[in-house]
């Protein structure tokens, strides 16, 4: 809902409204990041490895779906490939951010780019659709703010997790952590019947398909499921259309 | 245990990918509009691709060398039934885990 009155805003004051949107999210980056730093640690790499990986790649998701499939012996570009698209969400993020923030200059693009994640974009989008008098440069300085508490944390988080990483016993059974992390990112993203059967379709190819080698039975299922959510989506619009 | 040579393509390789992904829309599409088709089917890479991934795990868990598991699957169950009522991730994962833990611990007695 846009406010009624408009508010006047500083750049500081921005960053800062940021700052409080972004701290929230710590509760879900600290134990996200520092189980990618233990589950790293438990497939062999070294704390310089685990840390290079968080900070250059900076995309959960990607980086656990990378690393599962490395220690099941997927060749490389299965590898890439089925991490980038469990990534493609940020493409999204980043065309929907474009309209709010394309006129930045160049490099403040090139810079946000690298940074745009679930958290800063959530709280972007929802704070520029509340205030759209915001300028250019306000915008810019609410996604420095938001960024500002999570990202030490998720370098930290990542490195903190690989030290610890080999003393976790087998019984706290972390390898489950996983499924049950991407369960529970999904299931609030399951808003409409085509995101259901979007779902539905690729875990029955997914389970249909797991003694595909090379790991491309998730790539199958994956496709499947795009498209059957898609196809979905025409369909039901077509209906609605036809009963109004 | 993953390759060193491997590992740092991997590493690299996503570096450069993921980043393209996000400077490709914000950088050079800037705000020329994208075909509704591509974005139809962008909208549902992530409920498609997520549980893809985990699915087979949920149903033939490493841990047990594949052996169906009640304790792993009653827990993906609980996390995507409190996901859905809540719309709360940190309420599902908290739920999800508290049965896994509790019931490994049942069955263990």
């Amino acid at each position: 809902m846009p406010s009624t009155t408009p508010k006047t805003r500083t750049r500081a004051s921005a960053y800062w409204k940021g700052f409080a949107d972004g701290a929230p999210f710590l509760l879900v980056v600290i134990p996200f990041a520092m189980l990618f730093g233990v589950l790293a640690t438990e497939a062999g790499l070294n704390v310089l490895e685990t840390l290079s990986f968080s900070a250059v790649v900076f995309a959960g998701a990607a980086q656990f779906t990378a690393l599962q499939l490395m220690q099941e012996n997927a060749p490389t570009v299965i590898v890439l490939a089925s991490a980038l698209a469990v990534n493609l969400r940020v493409a999204m993020y980043s065309a929907s951010l474009t309209p709010w923030i394309g006129a930045a200059p160049l490099w403040q693009r090139a810079i946000a780019a690298y940074f745009t994640v679930d958290q800063s974009y959530a709280c972007s989008v929802v704070q520029f659709e509340n205030e759209p008098q915001m300028t250019v440069p306000q915008r810019m300085a609410y996604f420095t703010g938001v960024l500002s508490p999570i990202v030490p944390f998720w370098y930290a988080s990542s490195i903190l997790g690989a030290l610890v990483g080999t003393q976790v016993p087998d019984s706290w059974a972390l390898d489950f952590a996983l499924p049950i992390t991407f369960l529970a990112l999904v299931a609030p993203m399951l808003r409409t019947a085509a995101h259901v059967i979007a779902a539905l379709v690729a875990i029955i190819t997914s389970l249909l398909t797991a003694a595909v080698p090379y790991s491309l039975g998730l790539m199958i299922a994956g496709t499947l499921g795009m498209m059957a959510g898609a196809q979905a989506e025409v369909l039901l619009e077509r209906r609605k259309l036809r009963h109004d | 245990m993953i390759d060193t040579g491997t590992l740092w393509i991997v590493i690299i390789g996503l570096g450069i990918g993921s980043y393209a992904l996000r400077f490709a829309f914000l950088g050079i599409v800037g705000d020329r509009p994208m075909p509704a088709w591509l974005l139809r089917h962008l909208r549902y890479t992530a409920v498609a691709m997520l549980p893809a991934l985990v699915a087979p795990q949920v149903v033939w868990p490493a841990a047990t060398d594949g052996q169906a598991d009640l304790p792993r699957m009653a827990a993906a169950a609980v996390t995507l039934v409190v996901g859905l009522l809540t719309k709360n991730v940190l309420a599902a994962i908290f739920s999800g885990a508290a049965t896994l833990f509790g019931m490994l611990w049942l069955f263990a007695l």
